[in-house]
């Protein structure tokens, strides 16, 4: 079994190309199914099982999505054995820039947005400096001047990536993605995040609402760069 | 240069019908253009030869350099990228100044980071509001951006094949901006609907429901019919730059 995720801001055009890469997979006789991570409310499935492939969705709700979708790896890959898959495709929720939810033998691919500006790679952080694959969308908005230094930007922040200029209205460049998942060793053996989370659990996670500083316990950082614990 | 050879072979249009052309070859030094009604399927064919399509994009066309199927580098990395695209995209979207942004570009090029200065030099020739490289980009009117994407191809990408989407509606010196973009012996296409640029090209191919319909070479009696459109052009010029001045037109 392979496993691909694929994070990426709301709005960068992950299911549409990821729709794009599920239909040359299936031509070329890869069976893919898909588990579509969200937090409160997604319709993407219904979008997915036009395809007439498996699709589950997972709502984290209370919990961080990320973390939701790292805790239910194994449920994921179970339920894709299942459905005699051989790729699992994992479109995360794609909200934090801090995590990045990529385990180590899986192929990690972030979707970005060519018309949020070439200072968005170097703002991105893990999600897209431990990504194997970046894919570039809506780059028919601006010209070749602007994608071609949103491309350097990206080389700045991640050299080794490969980068994929897509379109997820025409469908371009979603058969190279499709090629490199076809390549893509099959996961094996325990996985481990690429990335470390942000430091432990804060006030916040445990249902702290009030803002001021005397409330919050835990490791802090100051707006001045100065970190600290308080607490127990 | 060294001289090249673009082939464009057909694929099919929005229903599926085979092109009825199947092959156009285009040598280093041609200015060949592209016409046909909005919906016929010019931008499609413009990205077919940007993307270098092997029959992967939905034309179905396959794009050959020198009569073979380009290397996969030569598609996706901008230091070795054959071809320079001006996009009917008449802003930018990058929140940096004119300066930064030409000094990025020129880096991902492998070029040096100084060339930013002739870029904006050139492009002063080509539009009547003069840009400051210190400005943000965002800023620029859709005339200076257009003049200063021109520019940036001429200096900054310097491909052999130059592909033009609709610049007669810039409002730049559209003539000037032609040249600039040939050069010396480069390939370029320019789809256009403007008598001007149309017969400055040596043959245009027809556009027409997605497909290539013919390809009409341009005749003595129509280049005869650009010398003249070329006076008056001239003379429109003249005209607005007089207007733009402040001063009182002469008959």
């Amino acid at each position: 079994m392979k496993m691909v995720v694929t994070a990426g801001t709301p709005g960068s055009g992950k299911t549409s190309v990821l729709m794009h890469v599920i239909r040359d997979l299936k031509r070329v006789g890869v069976k893919p199914a898909l588990v579509k991570i969200d937090c409160l409310w997604t319709e993407d499935d219904t979008r997915f099982k036009r395809l007439d492939v498996p699709v589950a969705v997972g709502l984290s709700r209370d919990m961080c999505p990320d973390h939701y979708a790292i805790y239910n790896v194994e449920e994921m890959l179970d339920w894709a054995a299942e459905q005699n898959a051989d790729v699992l495709l994992n479109e995360t929720a794609g909200l934090c820039l801090r995590c990045a939810p990529y385990p180590d033998s899986c192929l990690a691919v972030c979707v970005i947005d060519v018309t949020t500006g070439p200072n968005t790679p170097l703002k991105v952080g893990p999600l897209l400096t431990t990504a194997d694959a970046v894919v570039t969308t809506k780059g028919d908005l601006v010209s070749q001047a602007e994608r071609e230094v949103f491309r350097e930007r990206i080389l700045e922040a991640n050299p080794r990536c490969r980068i994929i200029e897509a379109n997820g209205l025409s469908g371009k460049g979603s058969a190279e993605l499709a090629d490199l998942i076809r390549g893509w060793s099959d996961i094996s053996g325990e996985m481990v995040l690429r990335h470390n989370p942000p430091l432990g659990v804060c006030t916040l996670c445990t249902g702290e609402l009030r803002v001021a500083k005397d409330h919050h316990r835990g490791v802090l950082r100051h707006i001045d760069g100065f970190m600290e614990y308080t607490g127990e | 240069m060294k001289t090249l050879t673009l082939t464009i072979k057909g694929g099919s249009d929005k229903d599926g019908r085979a092109d009825a052309v199947n092959e156009v070859e285009i040598v280093s030094g041609e200015i060949i253009g592209i016409v046909g009604p909005t919906g016929s399927g010019k931008s499609t064919l413009i990205a077919d030869i940007e993307q270098f399509a092997q029959g992967d994009t939905p034309s179905g066309r396959s794009i050959l350099i020198d009569g073979e199927e380009p290397e996969p580098t030569l598609r996706t990395d901008p230091r070795k990228k054959l071809v320079a695209q001006l996009s009917q995209n008449m802003h930018f979207l990058a929140d940096m100044s004119v300066e930064d942004f030409l000094r990025m570009h020129a880096k991902s090029r492998g070029k040096n980071g100084d060339t930013a200065n002739k870029v904006v030099e050139l492009a002063n020739t080509l539009t009547g509001e003069p840009i400051n490289p210190g400005h943000p980009l965002t800023i620029l009117s859709g005339g200076q951006s257009r003049a200063l994407m021109t520019a940036d191809i001429a200096v900054i990408s310097d491909s052999p094949i130059v592909l033009i989407d609709e610049i007669e509606n810039a409002g730049i010196k559209k003539k000037e901006a032609l040249h600039l973009l040939a050069g010396e012996g480069k390939i370029v296409v320019v789809v256009t609907h403007d008598p001007m640029l149309a017969l400055m090209a040596s043959r245009r191919i027809v556009m027409k429901n997605g497909g290539m319909t013919k390809v009409i070479s341009t005749t003595d009696q129509e280049h005869r019919v650009f010398l003249d459109i070329e006076k008056v052009d001239g003379w429109l010029t003249t005209l607005r730059e007089t207007i733009r001045r402040g001063e009182v037109v002469v008959a």
